[in-house]
Formats: C-alpha cells, structure tokens, sequence
C-alpha cells in the first residue's frame, strides 16, 4: 500500500505541474484545440508584445522581486549577526512568529492603511507635526517604481529567511568559528562576513529560491500595494486571463510563459550575484583583508528591525481598524469603537471564514497524510531518497504560480473537475505538499532510527512502528508541519481565485476584493481573520504535543519551536 | 535455540567493499557471545543485519540461522531476535509499564494477564510500581534493566546487545552485568554482545570473537 | 390578417403561459448560482432578500458568486465552452450588460429568447427602442432580463466644495485650478470608463455618431476632443495621473479621507445609503452634468450551459415583481431606481413607489435631468484600450 505513495504524488502533484507547463506553452505558441486555435503560431507573442507598458511591466517584477529578496536577505543576514545568541533562544521565535504566520495579503491590506498618505503613520504625525489637514498628494503606496511593493515583501520575506537562516545557524558551530576567527585577527563583522554566513547561506538557498521565485511573480501583495498601471507582469497576466475575450486567452498564456523566463532570468542574475558575493567573501581574506563590513551590517540590521516594526504596527492597524466606528483624517485613533463588522459574519466575514478552515483543513489532512507516505516510503525502500524526487516535489513552489496555473486550471477542466472546492482543495496542495515535506523531512530523517528498529525487535510490523512509535514521538514535528500546511493553504489567492470558478471565497480572495471596497472595517475584519487562522494553528502546534505528553519529559523540546 | 552465524559480512549501500571479513559462530541457548572490534568497525551493522535492521540497498551475505532455519529472508518484526542498545533506548511517548506492554508477546492474552505480566517483570527489576513512571525519569541502570524486560518479555529466540553497558559508571556496569547475564542464561536466550571493553566479554563468560578488516 | 396575428399572439402567449407552471415545477428545489459583481455590500444584502424571497415563493434558493469583475464570469463560460461542458455549466445567471453582453451574445454563449417567457416582463416596456431592449445599443433580442437602473453622478462633499463644476470640460478648468483633488477610476473598470464616456458624449463633435459601432474614420473625429481634453486634465488629476483609484468604492475612501473631491457612481443612491453607513461625512450630496448623465439598465442573462436555467428565469421574473422593485428602489434597501414603465403598474403598485423615503444626499429623479444614451460598446473598448496605452506610458 505505501508503494502506492509515490506514483500517487506524481499522479495529484507533479504530473498537473508538468501538464499545466506543456498546456501553457502550446497555447502561448498558439495551440488550443479546445478554443479552435490550432498552431504553431507566434500570434500570441505578437499579441503579447504590443500589450502597453510591457516592458514596464516586466521591468517592475524583476526589480522588485530581485530587489526585494536580496534586501531581505541581507538584512536577515544582518539581524542575525547583530543578534546570534539572543536569536537562538525562544523568544525570537514568538517575536517573528506573527509575521510569519500572516499572509502576504492580510499584511499587505495592513501596510496599505499604515503608509497610505491617509494611512495611520500620516495620522499619527498630523496635524501637529506635519501640517497637513488632508492627506498628502503622495504615492506612499501603489507607486509607480513598486517601492511599496518591495517593501512589503521585504517585511513578509524577511521574518521567513530570518527563521531559517536561525534554523541554519543552529546547525553550524558558530561560536567555535567566532573564536577561532577572532584568533586569527579577523573583526567580528568579517568573521559572519567571510565565514559563517556563507556556510550558512549554503543550507538556506532553497527557500532564498523559493523567495525569489515567490517575489517575482507575487499577485496578492502586487495588488494591493504595487501599480496598477502599468502592474506588475503577474498581475498583467492575472488580468489578461479573466478578462471576457477568450481570444486573450493565447496572449495570456503567451505571458505566463514571459513570466516563467522572467523568473529563470531572475534565478539566473541571482546565481550569478551568490557567485560574486562567493568570491568576494573568500578573496578579501586572502587579500588581507580582516575587517569586515559592519557599516553594511549595521544598517541591515537597522532595516530588519524597521521592517519587523512595521509589520507589526500593520497588524496592529488591522486590528485597530476592525473594531473602528467612524474615523476620519487625520485622527490619531478612532472617533468612536463598534464591533459592527464583526457583529455580522453574514454580511461578509462569515462563510469565506468557514470555507477557509474547511479547505484548510482539507488541504492540511491530504498534505499530511502525502508527506508521510512519502517518508515511510523511502524508509521502506519503496522509493529512493533522491534529490530529483525532491526537486520535482518542490517545483511548484520554484515556478512562478501564472506559469503553470493557466495549464492547470485548462486541465482541471477538460478533465471534467467541476471549479469549486475540491478543485481549490487540490491546487492549494500543490504549494501545501511540498512546504509540509520539507517542514517534517528534517525531524523524520533525524528520528532515531533505534526507536523503530526497537520495536520491530519486539515484533512490531511497519505498520504498528508507524502508528505507535513513528508518529507519536513526532508528533510535535507532524503538529508543526501541519501548522505550516494549514498557514500555506489560508494564504493562497491565485490558485483559490483561478480553479475556484469564482464560486469558492477564502478570506484570502475577500481580503483582496474588500481592500480596494469603500468599508476599511470590513477589508480589515478578513484580513485580522486571515492572519490570525494561521496564528492559532501555530499556537495550537506548540501547545498540544506539551497536552498530550504533559508527563514524557523526553518529548518536551522536541516540539514544533 | 542456537543462534548461529555462517560466513556473515554487510556491505553498505553504495560501498565497494564489505565491512569486514565474512564471520561465523555459534551461540548455544543462554550462552553470551562478545564481539569485540574497534569503533566504526561495522559491529552495530553485524547486529543490524542479524535483527533485520539495515537500511534499503544494504546488502547482507551468509546465512544467519535460529535452530538451524535462516531468517535473513524475514523482516525484522517476524524474526524475534530482541535488541538491546546502549542508551536502553525505551519509546519516550510511552509510560514504563507501556513500555515493557508494547514488547509483552501477543500469546499473553486478556487484559489482567498482561498486567500481571508486566507487573513480574518490574519486581524482577527491582522496579515494583513503576508503570505509571516517565521513562525520562528514570537512572541509567534502571532504564537499562526495563529495556532488558522489555526484550525479554517479547519472548525472543535471540538478543542482540550493543554495547549495553558502556554509558554507566563503573559500579554500576558490574552489578547490572550480572543482572542482565543471570536473566538471559534463565531464560535460556542465546545472546551477541558486542562491545569494545574487555571487561564485558571477562563477565560473559563466553566465547569472543574479533571483527577483521575486509 | 388580423386573424392571423391574433393566432400568432396566441401561439406565443399560450405556451408561455402553459410553460411556466411548467418551468416553476422544474426550478423547485435548484440552487441559482448568481454570479454578481461583489463590491457593493448593499447590492449583496438586497441578493441575500431575493435569495430569502425566492426560496419562499418557488423553493428555489440563490448562491450569489461575488465577482470583482463580471469579465470573470464570462471567462469561465468560456473556458466551459471550449472545454465541451454543454451541460450543467457553473455559471447559471450572471448580473451582466455592455460589452460583456455583447461578447457572450455575438459568441453564442447566452441562452434565450427568454424574456417574453416571464410574466413579469408584462410590467416592461420592451417596445423596439426603448430603454429596456437596448443595452449599450446592442438589441437586448430576449436574451438578457432588466432588473435595476444605472445613472452616472458625480458626488461632491458639501463642505469643502460647495459649488461643484456643471460640465466635464468646467471639470477639466476646475482641476487646473485645484491640481491633485480629482481622479477617476482605472478606465479598465466600469467606472472609470464611464467617466470617460461622459466626457466623450459631453465633447464629441456628433453624438449621434457614437450610437454606430466603431470605425476608424469616426473614433479620430468623434474622440479627438475627448483626448484633447484629457491631456489638459491628467496633470492635474490625483497623483499627477500617474495612479488611478481601482474602483468607485476606492474613490469614496479617497473621498471620506479628504484626498479627493470629487468622487462618482453609477448609483444615484449610493452616496446616500454610504452617508448613512458611516462611510461619508452627512455633508455628501450628488451632482449631475448640466446636459444630462449616461443611463443603462442592468440586466441578468443565462449561460446557453446553465445547470439551473428554470431556477434562474423564476429568479429573472421575481426580480420583475412590482413588489420588489419598489422594495429594490427604498433607499434604506438599496436605492436602485425601478425598471418598470409606471404606466404599466396599477394604482397600488404605483403608491407603493410613491411612498418610498427620502434622504438629503438622494437626488430626485428631477435633480437627475436627462438620461444620455450609452454609446456602442465598441468605444468603451477603444477607449480604454487608449487609455491603457496613454497611462502605460
């Protein structure tokens, strides 16, 4: 049965990922059957080229995805090396856990109502300080350059590198290296500079990957805090495939494709830039060099913590704002409180709640189970513990989601997969999967493999040393994981809006639609909803295995932290 | 039951080259054999080849019999062969008395038989009352005597010790060397013990066999 | 002759008739899948009555898919189509008109004539030429339902400006003179691209010309104007014309925040019904363009694939009775205007609108002034594809 596993992971995850590749390709060279379009053709490209603003547009994915995530790096970089020993304790964990477990749109809607030239910053500082008794004619958000896009991933991105740039740390005997680079003369700065971050930069770039993909083909976040006209490319693209021609159609899968090239072009630079960075971080020690660059690390580590602020103080407008009566500019604070969007899940907040829990629930299960499953198969033989099949489990989270959710939701339907929930249920497990697999691999892996083999020796068959032994000491790592599951399925919003046939609304897709609505209290009650969901998984990960093994001190630390 | 060994040698998965030299012996019923080697020798593969422990694309040659019968075809679970390692590894999400269930053999039937079972095989431990205990709570010497239990309760036609005494100070090595060999040569269990002090393979009082380079 | 008419006239009629009892038996327990532009909470709560309303009268019961874009709802027709789906399609009534009707009328996506098939549709003036068989000028043909009326107003804080400009181009002159309080939404959004055509009615050399589909000859000379005019204006528009609010529900925040002042709907009663949210300041009031406003109907339409189409024509009827178009025309409910023709209603039915409350920020039907007829959908589309194209510069 476990054998069944792995070629049902190909069959649900990698098989629709490559299928939508193929379909989106053929009907950019202008292929489609299903619409009378039969190629080769360079139509769509053509189509796709006089599109106004193109080039704009891809201009601003890759300068603010690239930007972005080498700013967050950096900065995360930094943070660490201001604060290493600290980092490591618990308390750097509850301190990013909120911003990690918020979605990009709910901290996007947040940051929109704190940097607005209405927002809570410019009421906070005005009159008294600024002057101003209207708003600013300022383009604080949906700027024409993408700054506040940028920024915005920035402060998502960062809080996530941070955690597994610490998790990386924890691995790596820094203080054994800082000794010994100080014995050897070199500053403090140069000793993270030339030794200890680049060793661990190199068990961090697959999620750096996933960032970067990720931030160059955001939709949510671009919406809601980058241009609009032109967008950015995703969301040029986004466009294009719900509009009413079905002609557009060609074109749109003509630039899902640009936005697969545009995020190899990425990668590529990137490459290209950790080459750089490589040589450099090897070649000034040699040349001598024994300072290190601590005016750079110091204003990283100032915009690390900037950013950490600002995240917080957006999700603290959030809240501030769902419970705000009437409130004008340019007062500080409400003129009034009322709990009337919360007073009223019907009106809106109510069913995309449930649908999300639902959903994320669904999501949470199936990605757990498949997780498993693939672990137990390699423990038993029946799969090869290989780089490929990790590399093909994670591909979707390495492709830009518009390259190959055209195909998929193309798919979906010629397979017959009514749009609605179960559709939105498999598309989020597409991302859910492979977070899930890599969150619980480690602790799976790092099981002591005497445990099992003990009571095999006493007769347990894999199926008893799965249920009784396996997964109840993981049961932290499992609780953790599917906290993550659950974190990744709430977020999603292109997989949600494009295979849920309009019919399937998550928090997330209202978040999106309520942000732009006259009603901040109701886009604000979603968005708290969206970011907290995620924030009681997360809670509930740490302090049910401490339930349920209150008295196994040899589980305790063991748990999701 | 004879545990015996015939030409037994384990190459690891992708390696060239076995371990070490092809080994046989025989373990007559309540005898202890000691295998001693240097560390990183493959001692703790040649008891994982033996219990059916290795990992997949591992490769085991010889026959290992029980009575004669070869077992290498079995998984380990249908095998019987009982270990012991050197931590007295017992499951950490389980309670003492559950522990020492979980190996209990199915043939001990109805719920006040069990109990009973285990509550025997703590008095015999010296630990009366300690089923509802956390494993964690538990000394070195006392985690190592419910692991012996444990092994023994499961009624196996072998045990396989790993170095099951290394981790204790010194005192306490000899007195729980004589309490695991008094147990083993009662039940009449053929046991492997490998270990890389001397005074271990003194205690058994058993044949001792060297592992050789390959 | 007559005779023959009248056979016709009962040929028609008869079936009808005989066929709704029949169609009321099949919608009876179906689930109409209602995709509707989601971004007005009012209209949401007024589906969520009908949904209550229907489920009462006929057993059938409305699940409103809230869109922010009907463009979505045509897609996944669409997409149905192509993907052989002729059956039970997803889509079983959409809140539709303009382009999006033209584009599923002209691709055989829409099932129909179904109009004269509903009971209520005898409280309609669907004579050739009225207001409720053309949309956009495209023939309506059966194939679409109305139920609400749209007007484009432009709304105006009382308070900080007391006497809004009285045309699009004083608009322009206004502007120049208070740069950066005056936007519109993205001409990509229906809104904003109705702005644009009301500047385009207000400036076109010959607004007669705009009722003709397209062409090139007539786009230069009828638009030139139009871009002469908005060259002058974006300048000076909220953040220099270089960003643009997404919607009209952006553009009332922008409005309650005192970044604009001037906001716009295609709702007269909106204003009044957000006022009374708490969402705009009581000093709100709406303004027309002195020459008169752009007016349409909305209508639903049925997918050729519907799943439910009995469910959905009853929902088309209910949406006709004279009952809930006063309920739909209250400004505490929803404050859309009636697409019934009052000479159709009988005296109850007509003092049933007469009784309906008022509001300061609620225009009158005179404070509206003349309804200006929508020019083709093909210069909505080659307007906003200049837009497109202007601001992506």
């Amino acid at each position: 049965m476990i054998r069944l596993v792995p070629p049902l992971v190909a069959l649900a995850i990698v098989l629709p990922v490559l299928a939508g590749l193929a379909g989106t390709l053929a009907a950019a060279f202008g292929h489609l059957p299903a619409l009378g379009f039969t190629g080769p053709s360079l139509d769509p490209w053509r189509d796709l080229a006089a599109l106004p603003g193109l080039g704009r547009s891809l201009w601003l994915s890759l300068a603010t995805g690239l930007g972005a995530t080498a700013l967050a790096l950096l900065a995360a970089m930094a943070a660490a090396a201001a604060l290493w020993p600290r980092l490591s304790s618990g308390a750097a964990a509850r301190a990013l856990a909120p911003l990690l477990a918020a979605p990009h749109a709910a901290m996007a809607v947040g940051l929109a109502f704190l940097l607005a030239p209405s927002g809570w910053l410019a009421r906070l500082a005005s009159p008294w300080a600024t002057g101003w008794q209207r708003p600013p004619d300022l383009a604080t958000v949906n700027d024409p350059a993408g700054l506040a896009l940028a920024a915005g991933l920035v402060v998502k991105e960062l809080p996530f590198l941070l955690f597994v740039l610490i998790a990386a740390l924890r691995q790596l005997p820094v203080a054994q290296a800082m000794a010994e680079g100080r014995a050897l003369g070199y500053r403090p700065a140069a000793v993270w500079a030339f030794l200890i971050l680049p060793q661990a930069y190199r068990l961090i770039r697959l999620p750096v990957f996933v960032t970067l993909a990720f931030a160059v083909s955001v939709v949510d976040m671009a919406i809601l805090l980058g241009p609009a006209t032109p967008p950015p490319m995703a969301v040029a693209v986004m466009r294009w495939m719900v509009a009413p021609d079905p002609a557009g159609m060609l074109p749109a899968a003509a630039g899902a494709v640009a936005m697969l090239g545009l995020t190899a072009l990425a990668a590529l630079a990137w490459l290209a830039g950790e080459r750089l960075a490589g040589m450099a971080a090897r070649a000034l020690p040699l040349a001598g060099r024994r300072r290190g660059p601590r005016a750079t690390l110091a204003a990283g580590a100032a915009l690390a913590g900037l950013a950490w602020l600002a995240g917080i103080a957006a999700l603290a407008v959030l809240a501030l704002w769902s419970v705000a009566g009437r409130w004008r500019f340019p007062d500080p604070l409400p003129a009034s409180l009322s709990a009337a969007a919360w007073a009223q899940p019907a009106a809106g907040w109510g069913e995309p709640a449930l649908a999300t829990l639902g959903i994320g629930a669904a999501v949470t299960l199936a990605a757990l189970a498949l997780a498993i499953g693939w672990l137990e198969a390699e423990d038993r033989g029946a799969m090869p513990r290989a780089r490929w099949a990790v590399a093909l489990a994670v591909l979707p989270l390495l492709l830009p989601q518009v390259g190959f959710l055209y195909g998929v939701t193309a798919s979906a339907l010629a397979l017959g997969l009514p749009g609605g929930a179960a559709a939105v249920i498999w598309a989020q497990l597409l991302f859910a999967f492979p977070y899930v697999l890599i969150a619980l691999s480690g602790p799976w892996r790092g099981l002591d493999p005497r445990l099992p083999a003990t009571a095999a020796a006493l007769g347990a068959g894999p199926w008893r040393r799965l249920f009784t032994v396996k997964l109840p000491v993981l049961a932290g790592p499992l609780m953790a994981a599917a906290a993550i599951g659950l974190a990744v399925s709430v977020a999603q919003y292109l997989p949600t809006l494009l295979l849920g046939a309009g019919r399937v609304a998550t928090l997330t897709t209202e978040a999106v639609t309520l942000a732009t609505g006259v009603d901040r209290r109701l886009a604000a009650v979603t968005a708290v909803l969206q970011a907290v969901l995620p924030m009681l998984g997360f809670a509930l990960a740490l302090w049910l295995p401490g339930r349920l093994f209150a008295n196994r001190r040899g589980l305790i630390g063991r748990g999701a932290a | 039951m004879t545990l015996a060994l015939e030409a037994v040698s384990v190459t690891r998965a992708g390696a060239a080259a076995p371990l070490f030299a092809p080994v046989s012996l025989t373990v007559p019923p309540g005898t202890v054999t000691t295998v001693m080697a240097p560390s990183g020798a493959g001692k703790s593969s040649l008891l994982a080849a033996i219990g059916g422990h290795l990992g997949p694309g591992d490769l085991v040659s010889g026959r290992v019999t029980l009575d004669g019968a070869d077992v290498l075809a079995r998984p380990a679970e249908a095998r019987r062969i009982g270990l012991m390692f050197q931590d007295a590894l017992l499951f950490p999400h389980l309670s003492v008395g559950q522990n020492l269930g979980f190996g209990l053999a199915p043939e001990v039937q109805g719920r006040a038989a069990r109990r009973a079972a285990v509550a025997a095989a703590l008095e015999a431990a010296g630990l009366t009352g300690f089923e509802h205990r956390d494993p964690a709570t538990l000394s070195g010497g006392e985690r190592a005597r419910v692991a012996l239990m444990r092994a023994l309760l499961a009624r196996p036609r072998a045990l396989l010790l790993d170095e099951p005494f290394s981790r204790l100070d010194t005192d306490r090595r000899a007195e729980l060397r004589r309490f695991v060999f008094d147990h083993l040569r009662q039940a009449a269990v053929p046991a492997l013990l490998v270990s890389h002090d001397a005074a271990d393979a003194e205690a058994a009082a058993g044949p001792v066999v060297r592992l050789q380079p390959a | 002759m007559r005779l023959v008419a009248a056979a016709l006239a009962l040929s028609l009629a008869t079936p009808a008739l005989a066929d709704w009892q029949a169609t009321l038996d099949a919608a009876r327990g179906q689930t109409v899948y209602w995709h509707a532009w989601g971004g007005d909470q009012r209209t949401n709560d007024f589906i969520a009555w009908i949904g209550a309303e229907a489920e009462r009268r006929h057993g059938v019961s409305i699940a409103q898919v809230k869109l922010a874009d009907t463009a979505e709802a045509v897609t996944r027709v669409v997409a149905e189509k192509a993907a052989g789906v002729a059956e039970g399609g997803a889509v079983d009534m959409i809140w539709i008109n303009g382009p999006n009707f033209l584009a599923m009328k002209d691709q055989g996506l829409l099932h129909g004539p179904f109009v004269a098939d509903l009971p209520n549709a005898a409280y309609v003036d669907l004579s050739p030429g009225a207001a409720a068989s053309l949309d956009f000028t495209v023939p309506v043909e059966g194939m679409e339902s109305p139920w609400r009326l749209a007007r484009f107003v432009l709304v105006h804080d009382s308070a900080t400006l007391p006497n809004p400009p009285a045309s699009m181009a004083a608009l322009a002159d206004w502007a120049a003179a208070n740069p950066g309080r005056l936007t519109h939404p993205v001409a990509g959004n229906f809104m904003g691209a109705t702005f644009l055509k009301q500047a385009l009615v207000e400036l076109a050399p010959d607004p007669a010309a705009l009722l003709a589909p397209v062409t090139e000859a007539a786009y230069g000379t009828q638009t030139a104007p139009l871009w002469d005019w908005y060259a002058r204006l974006r300048s000076n528009l909220w953040r220099g014309g270089r960003t643009f609010p997404e919607n009209e529900s952006a553009q009332f925040r922008l409005l309650d925040d005192g970044e604009v002042d001037i906001a716009m709907a295609f709702d007269p009663a909106a204003p009044a019904a957000l006022v009374e949210q708490g969402l705009l300041p009581d000093s709100v009031r709406v303004f027309v363009p002195e020459g008169g406003s752009l007016g349409n109907i909305s209508f639903v339409a049925i997918p050729f694939n519907a799943a439910h189409r009995a469910g959905a024509m009853v929902v088309a009827n209910l949406l006709l009775d004279p009952a809930v178009q006063a309920r739909m025309q209250d400004i505490t409910v929803l404050g859309s205007y009636s697409v019934l023709d009052p000479a159709r209603l009988d005296a109850a039915q007509r003092a049933a609108f007469a009784a309906l409350p008022t509001a300061p920020a609620l225009p009158t039907l005179d404070d509206l002034g003349p309804t200006l007829p929508e020019p083709h959908p093909s210069w909505m589309t080659r307007i906003t594809e200049d837009w497109v194209r202007l601001t992506a510069e």
